[in-house]
């Protein structure tokens, strides 16, 4: 325990004098938490819309005119020819092109029935999908006025759907990326900091020298692991009032089982980054390995899209990686206060990431070679 | 020439000797399309809905055989109060409830409203968005097939056309953002690694008293990893083409030659990156956090980039990956010519020099 | 009879068909000078490595401080010092958060670090340079210092990989002295160099070519037995035959 107490004091020392690497460990996180959320929001509001109108009736006009007002268009452009339009389309100025044939409104009273032309850049397969889908309704809407204004519509019962988003009554983005971006940075300072600070010492040479004496492996992989630990929790502290200052976001659930999460969290990445460093010889391959698992974990975590949507086997390895269950349940603890029973079955996961990690990292580290 | 070469071949002996390295580079993309093209996905399955019908009727059971059928949802009932279904989204057992009241039936046939209740757990903001869409046209469907009123007057079709996409390949969009991203960190990084590992070791003073010009040596740094990075290109872009069936629409050699022109100003941030630091450690965490968030923020192909603050629209154009984003979109998925995106190349051509410039001046600054 | 701290028989060393270290054996007595000499790529290292605990021999038998080096590794380790090639203490640590790290880990109470700390910094007349970091001090004044931690836990044996590669010859010879110093404080010395001259201040010198020992006695015995005026020549004589080229 002793020879533990001077590795510390060397390890705190050496990570509290490198002000550079101090700035990147604190000021990154903050700087990320602050810019992200804002970046992170795949509200489709504005889809631009360039318009065809061959007919010019008065139809057409109260059509545009709606489509206008509706909040979720900018019409672009109005165009004599559909070819014209496309170019908006082309040069990434569009997103969709309505087209209105001539005709519109003499058909629809004489014939009863009118087609209309929406044509949506698919490379984008979610913007295209949700923007023609906004533009049906509300093309559906029109309909259903032009009826109800020509009399030719009888009342019918309907459903009436109300709908309320609990813990979140806005749907903002913001609450459910902030949580998640708190987990990005414990994961970059866990899984990187501490690959890139064994390694380093394997460059320089002076692991030799520590291999050399008689510190027990648990010492050493200790040694490095509690200095990091105490700069992720610090930084997720610095985290928590960034998004309770800056985005008004804090946790419903008790600060204990965040921080107990949090903390079991931490060791089980350091674990990771201690394993990676083992594995590897020198800072590029250990930062490219690193980010190699790092950007798979980030990725199939349910930052971005929700786990539940993968097919099975992906699903299989997502929960295969530690960052999915911390994601999940520090959206539960901040946003709706779940309590440590309802997370009960990841905090295990966890502590059993952590001991996994953790031990084989200290059995693949050999003093002898 | 033939001392030149020589010094090529000894920087390649040095990238091909680090197979761990070298195995992520080529495994970064496989990796990116595999998860992309078959794991990950916008598009909100099996959403777990749990039902409270406190109806029970004929209306209720039909509507409720609807959304079982759909295959969106995976769906439970439970005669559950508000405190219960918190509970369940406390749990994680359940993302949303729907609530049919007690006279949900006789509403509907007596003509009247027939409420309906959706309650979702909106600390997932999408899937709870996506849940009102799903429900809403379900029961929109309903009530058509309910009061069958003869066929209605007045009736626009509207006829939806995807471009360039007709099958609704989903692969389309982040194609271009998967190769942007590899590139750009592939490219900077190595690079930037590999002449600050010379300096760290020393071995750098050598090369400067050497009889090469400054710009002789940076080229000899660069070439390998130019080589490389193409290798990478191809192989993103062999599997694009025959793992997630994306057509190229547009010219080949178009592509080849602003994709080459784009790992060149990657190359350059990265030679500039290396002249500024002195450290490896510096370095790698100046182009794998500085340059990857940045990369993956603004390019677009994750975000979109109009919903964001007017700043970081800003801050998105000094973003070179950014603009090789737009080319490769419109070059290999619109087929379109290099008339649409001169400018995009200019921009870029911009950057390289500015970069290379920069670095050389850097450079030429330590030799004296 | 005298005490023999380090035993060494047969003890090989092989990466893949390459033997490093070719059945080589040898005895060091306590207290005693040995000097262990060779060409790049002759092995030295990576016996030393081996009698450190750092690297696992093939095949053979070898005591250290009589403990086996297959199983008792981290029991030699707490009866040696090291000072490798390659300078090793914390350049971003000072000089004397340094000696307190090393002292700390080889379970030097702390009351007798902070006695032992004045001692060696007032020997080395670094006192003045006790809070500067090491990375700053010049290479001589490094390796003094790097050798004062490596025999500050006083260990029986301590291993010194060409400690006086690249420092000038006043500073090599203040060195020696050191090691002078610590032999007759009972600290037995194992040191390589590739310095002919610092051969002859060893009591008793090994040299090795192609992994295998091929001369073993004191430095006088040495000369005329391949009947040369100095270790230069009778190193150049062995050397000669040697079939590796040093790397």
């Amino acid at each position: 325990m002793k020879v533990l107490r001077y590795i510390l004091r060397k390890e705190f020392r050496q990570i509290f004098r490198d002000k550079t690497i101090l700035a990147m460990m604190f000021a990154m996180p903050t700087i990320q938490l602050i810019i992200l959320p804002l970046a992170m929001n795949f509200d489709v509001k504005h889809v631009n819309l360039a318009v065809v109108d061959h007919d010019h009736s008065s139809y057409s006009q109260q059509l545009l005119t709606k489509i206008g007002a509706s909040g979720y268009f900018r019409i672009v452009a109005a165009t004599a020819s559909f070819k014209e339009a496309l170019t908006y389309i082309e040069k990434e100025k569009a997103d969709l092109v309505l087209e209105i044939p001539p005709g519109f409104e003499s058909n629809l009273v004489r014939e009863g029935t009118q087609k209309l032309g929406v044509s949506v850049d698919a490379i984008n397969g979610t913007k295209a999908a949700i923007g023609g889908s906004y533009l049906q309704a509300v093309i559906l809407d029109f309909n259903k006025e032009i009826r109800i204004n020509a009399g030719q519509t009888k009342p019918s019962g309907v459903i009436d759907l109300t709908y309320s988003n609990w813990f979140n009554p806005l749907a903002e983005y913001r609450f459910y990326v902030v949580p998640a971006v708190l987990v990005l940075l414990l994961t970059l300072i866990g899984g990187f900091m501490s690959a890139l600070n064994i390694v380093r010492e394997k460059e320089m040479g002076t692991i030799e020298q520590i291999n050399v004496t008689p510190i027990r492996k648990w010492e050493f992989i200790l040694g490095k692991l509690i200095p990091f630990w105490v700069v992720g929790i610090i930084v997720f502290t610095l985290g928590l009032l960034v998004a309770w200052g800056v985005y008004g976001i804090w946790p419903v659930g008790s600060f204990v089982t965040l921080y107990l999460l949090a903390a079991v969290y931490l060791v089980a990445l350091l674990g990771f980054g201690l394993l990676v460093s083992t594995y590897t010889s020198n800072q590029l391959q250990a930062m490219f390995v690193a980010f190699f698992f790092v950007m798979i974990f980030m990725l199939m975590s349910g930052l971005f899209t929700a786990v539940e949507s993968m097919p099975a086997w992906a699903r299989v390895i997502a929960n295969l990686t530690p960052v999915t269950h911390f994601i999940k349940v520090i959206r539960m603890i901040v946003l709706k206060g779940s309590g440590l029973m309802d997370v009960k079955w990841e905090f295990l996961y966890l502590v059993l990431f952590a001991m996994v990690l953790n031990g084989w990292a200290i059995v693949n580290y050999r003093k002898t070679t | 020439m033939k001392q030149f070469l020589a010094f090529i071949r000894k920087e390649f002996f040095h990238v091909f000797r680090d197979k761990r390295t070298l195995l992520i580079m080529f495994g970064l993309p496989v990796v990116q399309i595999v998860l992309f093209g078959f794991a990950l996905t916008s598009e909100v399955k099996d959403i777990t809905l749990t039902i409270v019908d406190h109806a029970r009727d004929v209306n209720t059971r039909q509507l409720i055989g609807k959304i079982k059928s759909s295959s969106y949802f995976i769906v439970s009932e439970a005669p559950l109060d508000d405190n219960g279904i918190a509970d369940a989204f406390k749990k994680g057992r359940s993302r949303c409830a729907l609530i049919f009241p007690a006279n949900f039936g006789s509403d509907l046939q007596h003509g009247g409203k027939a409420q309906l209740q959706i309650i979702t757990d909106g600390s997932d903001p999408n899937t709870a968005k996506t849940v009102i869409n799903y429900i809403s046209a379900i029961t929109t469907a309903y009530q058509q097939e309910v009061s069958p009123a003869a066929r209605l007057p007045y009736m626009i079709v509207p006829e939806t056309r995807m471009l360039y996409n007709e099958e609704g390949n989903g692969s389309l969009n982040f194609i271009p953002g998967v190769m942007a991203l590899v590139l750009m960190i592939v490219c900077t990084a190595l690079t930037s690694v590999s002449v600050v590992r010379e300096k760290e070791l020393g071995t750098m003073e050598i090369l400067l008293v050497s009889p090469f010009q400054p710009l002789m040596v940076l080229i000899a740094k660069a070439i390998p990893y130019l080589i490389l990075s193409l290798a990478n290109f191809i192989l993103i872009l062999v599997l694009a083409v025959f793992v997630l069936n994306v057509g190229i629409k547009g010219s080949i050699l178009l592509l080849f030659l602003e994709s080459m022109l784009f790992i060149i100003t990657c190359l350059s941030l990265g030679l500039l990156i290396s002249n500024t630091t002195n450290s490896q450690q510096t370095a790698l965490l100046l182009s794998m956090m500085g340059m990857m968030i940045p990369t993956m923020i603004f390019t677009g192909f994750m975000f979109p980039l109009e919903n964001m603050p007017l700043i970081f629209r800003y801050i998105s154009n000094l973003i070179p990956s950014r603009w090789y984003f737009l080319v490769v979109k419109a070059v290999m998925l619109k087929g379109l010519g290099f008339e649409y995106v001169w400018k995009e190349t200019l921009v870029l051509l911009g950057m390289t020099t500015a970069a290379l410039a920069v670095a050389l001046r850097n450079f030429k600054t330590r030799l004296s | 009879m005298e005490e023999k701290v380090i035993i060494c028989k047969d003890l090989t060393k092989r990466f893949g068909e390459f033997y490093a270290v070719n059945k080589i054996s040898f005895e060091v007595n306590k207290g005693e000078i040995f000097g262990f000499l060779g060409a790049n790529g002759a092995g030295k290292t990576t016996a030393m490595r081996i009698l450190c605990g750092l690297s696992h021999p093939s095949s053979g038998e070898a005591t250290v401080a009589g403990f086996n080096v297959y199983k008792q590794q981290e029991s030699i380790k707490k009866n040696i010092g090291y000072m490798s090639q390659k300078f090793s203490l914390y350049e971003n640590l000072t000089v004397l958060e340094n000696i307190e790290f090393f002292g700390g880990v080889y379970g030097v109470p702390a009351a007798e670090i902070k006695k032992r700390t004045t001692q060696l910094l007032e020997q080395l007349g670094l006192t003045a340079e006790a809070k500067k970091f090491v990375g700053a001090l010049p290479l001589g004044w490094k390796q003094k210092l790097a050798f004062s931690v490596a025999i500050f836990h006083r260990p029986k044996i301590v291993f010194l990989d060409e400690p006086t590669g690249g420092v000038d010859p006043v500073t090599r010879r203040q060195f020696w002295d050191m090691i002078y110093a610590a032999a007759a404080a009972g600290i037995t010395i194992f040191v390589t160099t590739h310095y002919m001259d610092e051969a002859e201040y060893c009591n008793r010198v090994t040299i090795m070519v192609d992994g295998k020992v091929e001369a073993l006695d004191t430095p006088a015995n040495l000369k005329t037995q391949f009947s040369a005026d100095n270790m230069d020549q009778v190193f150049y004589q062995l050397a000669r035959r040697a079939q590796r080229s040093g790397d």
